[in-house]
């Protein structure tokens, strides 16, 4: 009996102290942010976006061998001997036409690994996140600067390179097309 | 039907010469109900907000902010045009007629119990001399509606709901009534009308300060076992959310489930007009001398501050559990009510 | 009728139907269920209200974690083992890491060692802080949720400060860690403890002590010590049943030994010695020794450069390890196999998780959907670990 009356009063009670709490909290201001209208501001490490500086790129594919997921695609022509593709801010010489430079960020798994190797650090994380699309095509985003028109040069010099370089081995005539 | 009657004859007098007595009481019947079906349309909406609200502001957050400009006070309306706009669903191996019958019932049910609620001293749509036992065995029907849609929807979860849903509204029917019998044995009347009026006076005389502490337990016992009538929590185990993912009408979407939605409100209003209207004084004013303050005023001041600690309630409290629901309503509520019919009984002898 | 016999005496016997029994139901709770923290999917034979029988099915979320480490390089395997169990990838993470170097024989550079011990205790704070509010939301109380996740904000702001992820976080690294604390950010966790502490009240009255919730918790799902041992339970599970094995304490990995905190055990306040609630207030006092540990980590972290250790290309000879480490959910083992080569041939996870929910069936017989759904929350499941 004893028992029974006391749990009554034990429910009694702490169902009191809970309810004081809640009615506490309904004057505390609250903690959250109105989202559109107001924003967190980010951290500079905060990784949501990332973004190459084309220009400092030198070509060396170690994100695209970093990534886990494959998320990072480059396409590089060598530049020819006489050509000077000039040097990255940090002094590192450009030996490479990044002709394709596309970052599918519906792969990416924003673990920053691609960041880390880049000798130029022209690869990087940015806090910029709200870049949701109605097409998941506009998730990739392409940083080359090289138009089509350009990369068709490239390649078709390259492969005439290679034609030479082959013919000047082997000695033979190079094919007609 | 005379007080309403009697109202509208007062507020449109040209009209009851040219008009019979039957039309007349037809027409003044139909505009009444379609007032207060107005009235829990609007009710609902704006608790649904309310309750949004004081959940949010307990949990530290806003709630909704932007429909309608100030604090988003207008987002339960586009919620209800979302729903409104909704597809029609009914599952396939569902019994169609009982699944689109269930909400009806559940909502004319909740309709039907504002037929007695005495908002002023005179306007009450029909002023039954056994109001309190119709309102009682009115309530019980909601059971029908629930069990129906569980059962009709033919899903597992939802008859789990239904089932515990019937289980529990007929235990706690038992505390409800018991504690509003010591009432009845106070005022010695059926009449919501009646028992309000036999509460004149300050604050003092409601009958929650009658015979203290027993009437207050009498109170406190009703209020509880009314938060099981309409599911509120701690005793929403007929939807309980974690553990039947939405109980009875998890089947139900778009405009069905909005009638549930729109019922569970009401009863919460009902429930609490009715402890209002028992225990504290129905539309009286806590001092006489603020008499000139309309009744319904005071009459929904009370309902709403009822419906507020539900919530309040509802945003604190973990759910009990089938058993335990069981216990607290065979083993807690309905003993103690006993024990206060006698003490009021016994009470009410010895100052006769 | 599997018996071919057609001799035994039961021949004779009739089945008399008793008028009372009632079908079995089978209840398919999951995998989309608000209560099963995830993709489980539960298959329960009820009896009315009560649970005949309870049978986990795991899968929904195999995501090929150890297949997909065998085709990456040792540091790519990180963001994979942090989305196991991602409430705490710090500690996932620590304990790759510290297997790996381990094999590497590699000695870590003190200040990141403490770097690590600070955010893999802050992680088992917000990995209990969900805990704590999914299990007031599986016994209907809705408040504890929001404030469990106010708190875990903060902790997650100190996370995204130092590593940049606000989940998976790949912050410890083999041989170190990724990058240095910024400036005043251990001050900062400094303030996080000062102001987390006295919260602990606050979930104490609104849900740990409340009668409703203890009704529903205590004496129910009670998980004896010995069969708690027989099931391979680790962690808080353990703990909550009365054994005291911290591997932080009994097994010291990384630098645990230097500080002083105690082993939270279950010793049955409310109810029986094992049961739901003792699981749930074992974690809470954990929190509590967590956040001890944190300032202990902040007081005496050496000056230093974090990444000095972290090796340019991660050489592993040739051999294999098992490498166990207390996660929020409990033993979490590495099981790694190396030729030398770039990759590893084989990492297990010897998952806390999947060996915890195996209790499932054992616990949940006689009791009710609602328990079932209490016991489940205190099991304090991961699906992405036990799927993986």
């Amino acid at each position: 009996m004893r028992e029974y009356f006391k749990n009554i009063y034990e429910a009694i009670v702490t169902i009191l102290i809970g309810m004081g709490v809640t009615f506490r909290h309904l004057f505390v201001p609250s903690v959250t942010l109105q989202y559109p209208h107001e924003k967190l501001k980010l951290p500079e490490r905060s990784r949501m976006k990332l973004f190459v500086n084309i220009d400092d790129c030198i070509g060396c594919r170690q994100c695209e061998r970093a990534c886990p997921v494959d998320c990072i695609t480059i396409d590089t022509i060598k530049a020819g001997k006489d050509e000077d593709l000039g040097a990255a801010s940090n002094g590192q010489k450009k030996r490479f036409h990044v002709t394709k430079f596309d970052i599918d960020m519906s792969l990416c798994c924003f673990c920053n690994l691609c960041t880390f190797p880049c000798p130029t650090e022209c690869i990087y994380m940015t806090p910029e996140f709200d870049f949701a699309t109605y097409d998941r095509n506009n998730l990739i985003f392409h940083f080359s600067n090289y138009t089509p028109e350009q990369v068709r040069e490239l390649k078709e010099r390259e492969a005439q390179q290679k034609a030479a370089l082959a013919n000047a081995k082997t000695g033979k005539k190079p094919e007609q097309k | 039907m005379e007080p309403i009657l009697k109202l509208f004859t007062e507020l449109l007098p040209g009209l009851s010469p040219l008009l019979p007595y039957w039309l007349l009481a037809t027409l003044s019947a139909l505009i009444a109900a379609l007032v207060l079906f107005g009235f829990i349309a609007v009710f609902a909406l704006f608790a649904i907000w309310l309750e949004r609200k004081i959940s949010a502001h307990m949990q530290d957050r806003l709630g909704p902010m932007e429909v309608g400009g100030w604090h988003g006070w207008a987002q339960t309306i586009a919620d209800t045009f979302k729903l409104l706009m909704k597809e029609d669903l009914i599952p396939e191996k569902a019994d169609r007629f009982l699944f689109k019958l269930a909400p009806m019932i559940v909502f004319s049910v909740s309709i039907a119990s504002f037929a007695v609620l005495p908002w002023s001293r005179d306007f009450i749509p029909t002023d039954l001399n056994v109001g309190l036992l119709y309102i009682l065995s009115i309530s019980s029907l909601a059971v029908i509606g629930i069990l129906m849609g569980g059962w009709a929807s033919n899903n597992k979860w939802s008859l789990y709901g239904a089932m515990r849903s019937v289980a529990q509204i007929v235990s706690y029917e038992i505390p409800i009534s018991l504690s509003l019998i010591t009432v009845i044995l106070i005022t010695g009347t059926l009449s919501m009308q009646g028992i309000v009026q036999s509460q004149q006076g300050n604050f003092l005389s409601w009958n929650i300060f009658h015979y203290f502490p027993f009437m207050f337990v009498a109170f406190v016992i009703y209020f509880i076992a009314s938060l099981a009538e309409v599911n509120r929590t701690p005793f929403d185990l007929p939807e309980a959310e974690s553990e039947l993912v939405a109980g009875f009408h998890t089947e139900y979407s778009g405009m069905r489930f909005a009638f549930f939605f729109l019922a569970e409100y009401a009863n919460m209003f009902i429930v609490s007009a009715i402890a209002a209207t028992a225990f504290l004084g129905g539309w009286l004013p806590p001092f006489s001398f603020l008499d000139f303050i309309p009744g319904p005023f005071w009459f929904f001041g009370k309902s709403l501050f009822l419906v507020f600690v539900q919530m309040w309630l509802r945003w604190t409290l973990p759910r009990l559990r089938v058993d335990q629901l069981m216990y607290t309503s065979w083993k807690v509520l309905t003993p103690f009510s006993f024990v206060l019919i006698l003490i009021v009984s016994f009470w009410q002898l010895l100052t006769l | 009728m599997a018996q071919t016999n057609n001799f035994p005496e039961t021949r004779f016997e009739l089945e008399i139907p008793d008028p009372l029994k009632t079908d079995e139901f089978i209840l398919n709770m999951g995998p989309q269920h608000p209560s099963t923290h995830g993709v489980l999917r539960v298959l329960l034979k009820t009896d009315g209200e009560i649970v005949e029988s309870a049978t986990p099915y795991i899968g929904y979320l195999h995501r090929t974690f150890e297949k997909h480490a065998e085709r990456m390089t040792w540091p790519q395997v990180v963001p994979y083992v942090d989305r196991m169990d991602y409430l705490a990838s710090m500690n996932n993470s620590l304990g790759y890491a510290l297997a790996v170097e381990k094999m590497m024989g590699l000695e870590v550079n003190e200040r990141a060692q403490y770097l690590r011990i600070i955010v893999s205790e802050l992680n088992r704070i917000a990995s209990h802080l969900v805990f704590l509010g999914t299990y007031g939301l599986d016994v209907g109380a809705f408040t504890p949720f929001l404030y469990g996740f106010r708190e875990r904000e903060r902790i997650i702001d100190l996370f995204e400060e130092i590593s940049g992820g606000r989940l998976l976080y790949n912050y410890i690294w083999i041989g170190g860690v990724a990058f240095d604390a910024p400036d005043g950010w251990l001050e900062k966790v400094n303030e996080f403890c000062d102001y987390f502490e006295p919260k602990i009240k606050e979930y104490n009255d609104l849900l740990t002590f409340n009668k409703i919730f203890i009704e529903r918790t205590a004496n129910v799902g009670v998980i004896p010590a010995d069969l708690a041992i027989n099931y391979g339970l680790s962690g808080p599970t353990l703990r909550g049943s009365g054994v005291n094995f911290d591997l932080r304490k009994n097994d010291p990995y990384c630098i645990y030994d230097r500080f002083d905190f105690n082993v939270c055990i279950g010793k049955g306040e409310q109810g029986t010695v094992g049961d739901s609630w003792d699981r749930y207030y074992v974690r809470i006092e954990e929190m509590v020794e967590s956040a001890k540990i944190v300032r202990q980590a902040v007081n005496q972290i050496p000056d230093g450069d974090a990444k000095e250790t972290v090796p340019r290309n991660v050489r592993v000879p040739a051999g294999e390890i098992y490498f166990r480490t207390e996660t929020p959910r409990g033993e979490l083992g590495y099981y790694i196999v190396s030729d030398g080569g770039k990759n590893p041939v084989r990492v297990k996870v010897r998952a806390p998780a999947f060996c915890n929910l195996s209790i499932l069936p054992a616990v949940a017989r006689g009791t009710m959907v609602a328990d079932l759904v209490a016991i489940l929350g205190s099991l304090d499941i991961v699906l992405g670990e036990i799927d993986r």
